[in-house]
């Protein structure tokens, strides 16, 4: 009986002394975004029981990669609402891989979309159809905005949100202001900072702005001269009116006919 | 055991062709999802039969006739299970790296093929094709290829299979202590396997006995004795959970490499110390 009140004795001596250690590291993991995951009722109805205890016991990565792969599955056969449960699971178990929200995102705003506004044999209000496709959209902007969030590091997410605003909500501030974001991050293509300028020279009363990172880009050499670059800087020079005599050298090829 | 985790890393091979997207992610998290599961098995089923098997064949008390301390005894024990999960895990390490080995080669020339930078040169060349495309190829090929050496064979992952190892030393010591009171290995192995079960638990049972996560003041007080009881009594096991993330491309400190190491010493010496206490007192 002695040894088993020393033994008890000493565990919850250890117990105490390692709360306050065992928060700091807690803190410091969540700190780096490590075990930044989330328990939630979702998470226990869609993994089942047994998923449910595989993602505590140490199979979270691979139960978040099983559930993806069930969602592939409910893409080949449509099932959009199916499929948003499912990446919000695999989002919230993985919810540093920048790959989930980028293709959630894109399953959601693009093809989820599209298939609501064609969906005339299932909506046959046209009206009906449009609010489904704004629903999707939303969705998708969701996922990249939660995405952003757990992931501020990452140039794609931010290149696919310009893309998505260029594209889908024909928002070209917004969209120049994402790949504006995108090309501050690290390990960035150089196309993202094109596109923060060329959609920038959309938005009515930022063309002086705009021409600025127009030039800039230009000044950096022929390997930036390329043709969307070199049409947007002669489109903006005759909007702003920019003397001829001030006007950016442009390749006989990539000349527009006179106004 | 070791067998049927280097099958399950084997068949991550097939499994990641199921994938349609991040194969080498995958593979990544079902080979180190194997490791950890199976490493964690291996300390509990091994360790459980130690002292009941030794009781049963007699060999115990002639080791104790012995000039060797009850504490040399358990040591030695613990120092048994802990060589053979090292073992364990270095086979399961070194298979494990072959098969990433070989994907990534496939992966890196995949790469490769896709972006052909040399082509689009000569396309360039040829007024074929947009000048600044064979730069752009070259970039996003080497970007990709880069991506893929960072999330590979980094000193961060070899790392992280390390914690996975302390952390089933751990939970082999933990097991002995167990077992040091215990009068059958069943009850050993299920209170051992509940005791780790709700140890993955406690960061939020402590949380919220801490009141950290916004509900525990309005908790009653029996509920937060209970939570406080989790928290003392289990091990944090979570905080050897980062295998996952590392998986994912997070990137652990030396320091916080460091620190969780002393943490799991921490919790060797002390369970194996505890189980001296409950050992030294037992009949025998």
């Amino acid at each position: 009986m002695k040894g088993r009140i020393l033994g008890i004795l000493v565990i919850v001596i250890w117990g105490l002394a390692r709360l306050p250690i065992e928060t700091r590291i807690s803190a410091a993991q969540k700190a780096n975004r490590l075990g930044d995951f989330k328990i939630t009722a979702t998470l226990r109805q869609q993994a089942g029981q047994a998923g449910f205890i595989a993602v505590l016991g140490g199979l979270r990565a691979a139960v978040a990669d099983l559930l993806w792969i069930r969602a592939y599955v409910a893409w080949q056969d449509t099932q959009w609402g199916k499929m948003k449960l499912l990446f919000d699971v695999c989002t919230a178990l993985q919810p540093r891989r920048v790959m989930f929200w980028d293709n959630a995102a894109w399953h959601m705003a693009w093809n989820a979309s599209v298939h609501a506004l064609n969906d005339k044999a299932k909506v046959p209000e046209p009206v009906e159809r449009w609010r489904n496709q704004q629903q999707y959209l939303k969705l998708g902007e969701d996922y990249m905005l939660r995405g952003i969030q757990n992931n501020p590091d990452s140039w794609e997410l931010y290149d696919r949100l310009g893309w998505f605003y260029r594209d889908k909500m024909n928002d070209k501030l917004k969209s120049a202001e994402a790949y504006e974001e995108a090309s501050k991050r690290p390990g960035r293509l150089d196309y993202v900072r094109r596109q923060a300028a060329i959609q920038l020279a959309e938005v009515p009363g930022r063309e002086d702005e705009a021409y600025r990172k127009l030039l800039a880009l230009y000044r950096e050499g022929e390997k930036e001269w390329l043709p969307t670059l070199l049409k947007k800087i002669q489109l903006i020079e005759r909007k702003l009116k920019i003397p001829q005599n001030q006007r950016v050298y442009i390749p006989p090829e990539d000349r527009l006919p006179p106004e | 055991m070791i067998v049927f985790a280097l099958i399950l890393i084997g068949m991550s091979l097939f499994l990641v062709s199921l994938s349609f997207q991040g194969q080498i992610q995958t593979l990544m998290n079902v080979s180190l999802g194997a490791m950890s599961v199976f490493s964690m098995f291996l300390a509990i089923l091994s360790t459980a039969m130690l002292l009941p098997k030794d009781m049963e064949d007699r060999t115990l008390y002639t080791i104790l006739a012995k000039p060797v301390a009850r504490f040399e005894y358990l040591l030695g024990k613990l120092c048994g299970v802990a060589a053979m999960l090292t073992v364990a895990m270095v086979l399961m390490t070194l298979f494990f790296s072959a098969v990433l080995f070989v994907w990534q080669e496939r992966e890196m020339s995949r790469i490769a093929t896709e972006h052909p930078v040399a082509e689009a040169a000569q396309a360039e060349a040829a007024g074929k094709a947009p000048a600044g495309v064979s730069a752009d190829l070259a970039q996003k090929r080497d970007l990709e290829m880069s991506k893929l050496k960072a999330m590979t064979f980094t000193p961060t992952l070899f790392g992280g299979i390390a914690v996975i190892l302390l952390r089933a030393m751990v939970i082999a010591a933990l097991t002995l202590m167990v077992s040091a009171f215990s009068t059958s290995w069943l009850f050993t192995v299920i209170a051992t396997f509940m005791v780790v079960l709700v140890g993955f638990l406690v960061p939020v049972a402590r949380d919220v006995w801490q009141g950290q996560a916004g509900i525990g003041n309005d908790l009653p007080g029996y509920l937060k004795l209970f939570l406080g009881g989790v928290t003392i009594f289990c091990p944090d096991m979570q905080v050897f959970n980062v295998v996952d993330d590392i998986a994912d491309g997070a990137v652990v400190t030396a320091q916080m490499f460091m620190q969780t190491a002393s943490l799991g010493f921490g919790y060797l010496a002390v369970y194996l110390f505890a189980g001296y206490l409950f050992f030294a007192w037992r009949e025998l």
